[in-house]
């Protein structure tokens, strides 16, 4: 059993049955209370509510389904490079169109 | 045909076999990193497009089913559970297991395809496809268009990942269901796997992007 395991992946762990059980339960919860919260009207908080929700969704997926919890330091790296990146195209662009405002005043 | 004992070697250029599945499993990520940047783009001109007309996308995303969106979310992290049980079965070596679960994952990638389907036809059916034939009754119908635009380039990306995603898993039926995977090799399920829970989380953002933007007027 031993040499099996050391032929194998060093690296690779092996979740849990019930972490997945519960990671999905989780979700199907998130998923029925973004619906229900997009039905009471927030104002501005609905669309942070909502995103809010999909980015923790977004994060169980990657930590548990992805194995990215278990996985190496320069896989969290590249992973965190990806949503740096994406934060810079997506916030620079938007910075223009929602700043013009203040030009005019 | 002893395929086990082939498989567990690893290629010269690597020191040991786990350091081959590392490597692997990077180029893997690399490679959803450009995925995560592609869709970004498309995020980005719904993020600009939402932000100048508000009111427009908000009465346009009640002509969406929010019904079938719902069900098909809830078919998506079904199939995302048993993709993460069809990694789970190749780790502990059961083979019957993991082509059941692989089998469950292409069926409910199946019925995701096919409720979008549905979608679709319906807003064909109302003229809500952007085009000549668009015809929606309602206020800012141009800036309408717009979010059709987007929900169709949008949701239409995401539905071609899926269908190549059903390939991918028809090709991993064939290969485990031949016993080429055992606890010590299976980095193609378990790769397979990574681009299977990125195409659910693409759908965790397009869900309430384009279904849930003004549900409570």
């Amino acid at each position: 059993m031993s040499s099996a395991a050391a032929e194998g992946h060093v690296s690779e762990h092996v979740v849990s049955l019930k972490i997945y059980i519960t990671i999905f339960v989780t979700l199907l919860v998130l998923t029925g209370v973004t619906v229900l919260v997009a039905t009471i009207d927030l104002g501005r908080l609905n669309v942070i509510v909502a995103l809010t929700i999909a980015v923790t969704k977004a994060v169980l997926v990657l930590l548990y389904f992805m194995h990215l919890r278990y996985s190496p330091r320069l896989t969290w790296l590249v992973t965190g490079a990806a949503f740096a990146w994406l934060a810079i195209l997506i916030g620079l662009t938007i910075a223009d169109p929602l700043t013009r405002s203040l030009l005019v005043h | 045909m002893s395929s086990h004992a082939a498989a567990v070697t690893h290629q010269h250029q690597f020191d040991d076999a786990a350091q081959q599945y590392e490597a692997s499993a990077l180029g893997m990520w690399v490679f959803l990193v450009t995925e995560i940047m592609f869709f970004g783009g498309v995020f980005t001109a719904y993020v600009a497009y939402r932000s100048a007309y508000p009111e427009a996308f908000g009465h346009a995303s009640n002509h969406l089913d929010l019904t079938w969106g719902g069900i098909n979310t809830v078919v998506l992290i079904g199939s995302s559970l048993t993709m993460a049980l069809a990694v789970h079965a190749s780790q502990i070596g059961k083979r019957g297991t993991l082509v059941t679960c692989l089998l469950l994952t292409m069926l409910l990638g199946s019925v995701f395809l096919g409720i979008k389907a549905i979608e679709y036809a319906d807003k064909f059916h109302h003229g809500l496809v952007p085009g000549p034939a668009f015809h929606y009754q309602g206020a800012d119908a141009h800036q309408a268009e717009l979010f059709f635009s987007l929900y169709f380039a949008m949701t239409g990306l995401h539905a071609l990942h899926m269908i190549i995603g059903l390939g991918g898993l028809a090709v991993l039926v064939r290969q485990a269901s031949r016993g080429r995977f055992s606890p010590a090799y299976h980095t193609p399920v378990e790769l397979f796997g990574l681009y299977w829970h990125f195409v659910d989380i693409i759908w965790i953002f397009l869900f309430p992007l384009l279904y849930l933007v003004e549900r409570h007027t």
